[in-house]
């Protein structure tokens, strides 16, 4: 079996996979990485969204030797020292989750979108969230969330 | 998902001779219409030759054309200063594909070599009659998609750029899929120094050029020139999603918005 190694939330990873291994398998099977979620399987639903190289990327469509050598974030890479990541304290505060399974996905898809995009208006929120599906919420506290999160994170920026 | 050999060479010789030497393998760009094939047991490779390592990804503008690298993905050509100065209707397209995630991975290269028929970039491509750059030649988009998932690609050539002559007035509508976001049909539109041209993608089995339009549009370029036009549901895709009459019917809508876009 080949053998990969990337970085993941900061720290060298590494094992043996199948070359058919997809990089969502590899990270919750191999790294025990299990707040990455499985959903459809089929690149529409996101909640195994992961960030490589610093972008937003679903890993169930990417294989895990695809992803040699790359910086590879997930949910759990995001809180620093005990204390949660904004979009997921905003998550929180807002409750933007009743279930909780497309959480993850939701949360760095928000993280990827309020990095790129300066100015986020609730249209915009809506439509970079396409990719990602909750069946629970209705998606209104999912994007006062995410608008919420991107406000405070500007603000400590400025 | 059967097992299969996988192989990321550094070079397009290397990629031409891993091709060569192994009996049925698929070259893999950014994987988001392959994977989903190989994890559904539609294809059955013997090796993947990850394209990802080759340096093909790149914008140019330069005499009125923009040359975009095969391994450019959605997301760049979408955000892109140059693009969106020269081919608006271009980026639009490219930043309307999949969703935010699909578009970090998927590639142009890849889409038009899939000729998915219901993919948005042939559509651009046949639309403003895109020149094909492979390892081998250039080919004309009016001579490369052939078919459904059909290509003029031979055997392990492999699409390294695509030049699109930038149009006096273009734009794109599609009427997407709302679970998948491919196109039930999108149609491009293109008023070029040589004529004009109307791509159709999503409603049959491969891209198609709207004569009968391009006719009427030449002689006035404005979205009721095509609104009379009733295109044939002959030879559409009909599916769960919609019949041949609905997509046809679609063609003429999305073709007389994407003409006010153009002109607007």
């Amino acid at each position: 079996m080949p053998s990969v190694a990337m970085t993941v939330n900061g720290k060298a990873a590494s094992g043996e996979v199948e070359t058919r291994t997809l990089l969502v398998h590899f990270l919750r099977e191999n790294l025990r990485l299990t707040g990455t979620h499985v959903g459809c399987d089929t690149s529409q639903c996101g909640a195994c969204v992961v960030h490589v190289n610093g972008k937003a990327v679903k890993s169930c469509t990417m294989l895990a030797v695809q992803a040699e050598g790359a910086q590879v974030t997930t949910i759990e890479g995001l809180a620093k020292d005990g204390t949660l990541h904004p979009v997921q304290a905003a998550f929180k505060e807002h409750h933007g989750l009743q279930c909780g399974f497309c959480t993850p996905g939701m949360i760095m898809t928000a993280v990827d979108m309020i990095r790129r995009i300066p100015n986020l208006d609730e249209k915009t929120i809506r439509s970079e969230l396409e990719g990602n599906l909750c069946r629970c919420t209705g998606y209104q506290n999912i994007v006062k969330a995410i608008d919420a999160a991107s406000k405070e994170m500007k603000g400590a920026h400025a | 998902m059967y097992q299969f050999q996988y192989f990321r060479p550094k070079s397009l010789d290397e990629a031409r001779k891993l091709y060569e030497n192994n009996g049925d393998a698929k070259f893999l760009a950014g994987g988001q219409t392959l994977i989903p094939t190989l994890k559904q047991r539609l294809a059955q490779p013997t090796a993947l030759i990850d394209l990802g390592g080759i340096a093909m990804s790149g914008i140019k503008v330069a005499g009125g054309v923009v040359t975009i690298g095969a391994g450019t993905k959605h997301f760049d050509v979408a955000t892109s200063a140059d693009v969106k100065g020269t081919i608006p209707a271009l980026a639009h397209l490219a930043g309307h594909i999949g969703d935010p995630a699909v578009r970090h991975m998927g590639t142009l290269g890849g889409s038009i070599a899939n000729n998915d028929p219901a993919a948005d970039y042939p559509a651009a491509a046949l639309g403003l009659g895109a020149t094909i750059k492979t390892t081998s030649r250039s080919i004309n988009a009016d001579d490369f998609f052939t078919g459904m998932f059909e290509t003029a690609l031979e055997e392990g050539e492999i699409v390294t750029e695509v030049s699109f002559p930038v149009p006096e007035k273009a734009a794109y509508m599609k009427f997407p899929n709302p679970a998948s976001r491919y196109a039930m049909v999108g149609v491009f539109v293109a008023k070029t120094k040589t004529g004009v041209r109307v791509a159709v993608t999503g409603a049959a089995s491969s891209v198609f050029r709207e004569s009968a339009m391009e006719a009427a549009l030449a002689k006035s370029f404005t979205p009721d020139a095509v609104a009379g036009i009733k295109v044939s549901p002959a030879n559409m895709n009909g599916d769960l999603h919609g019949t041949a009459e609905y997509r046809a019917h679609l063609v003429t809508v999305m073709a007389k918005r994407a003409v006010a876009a153009a002109i607007a």
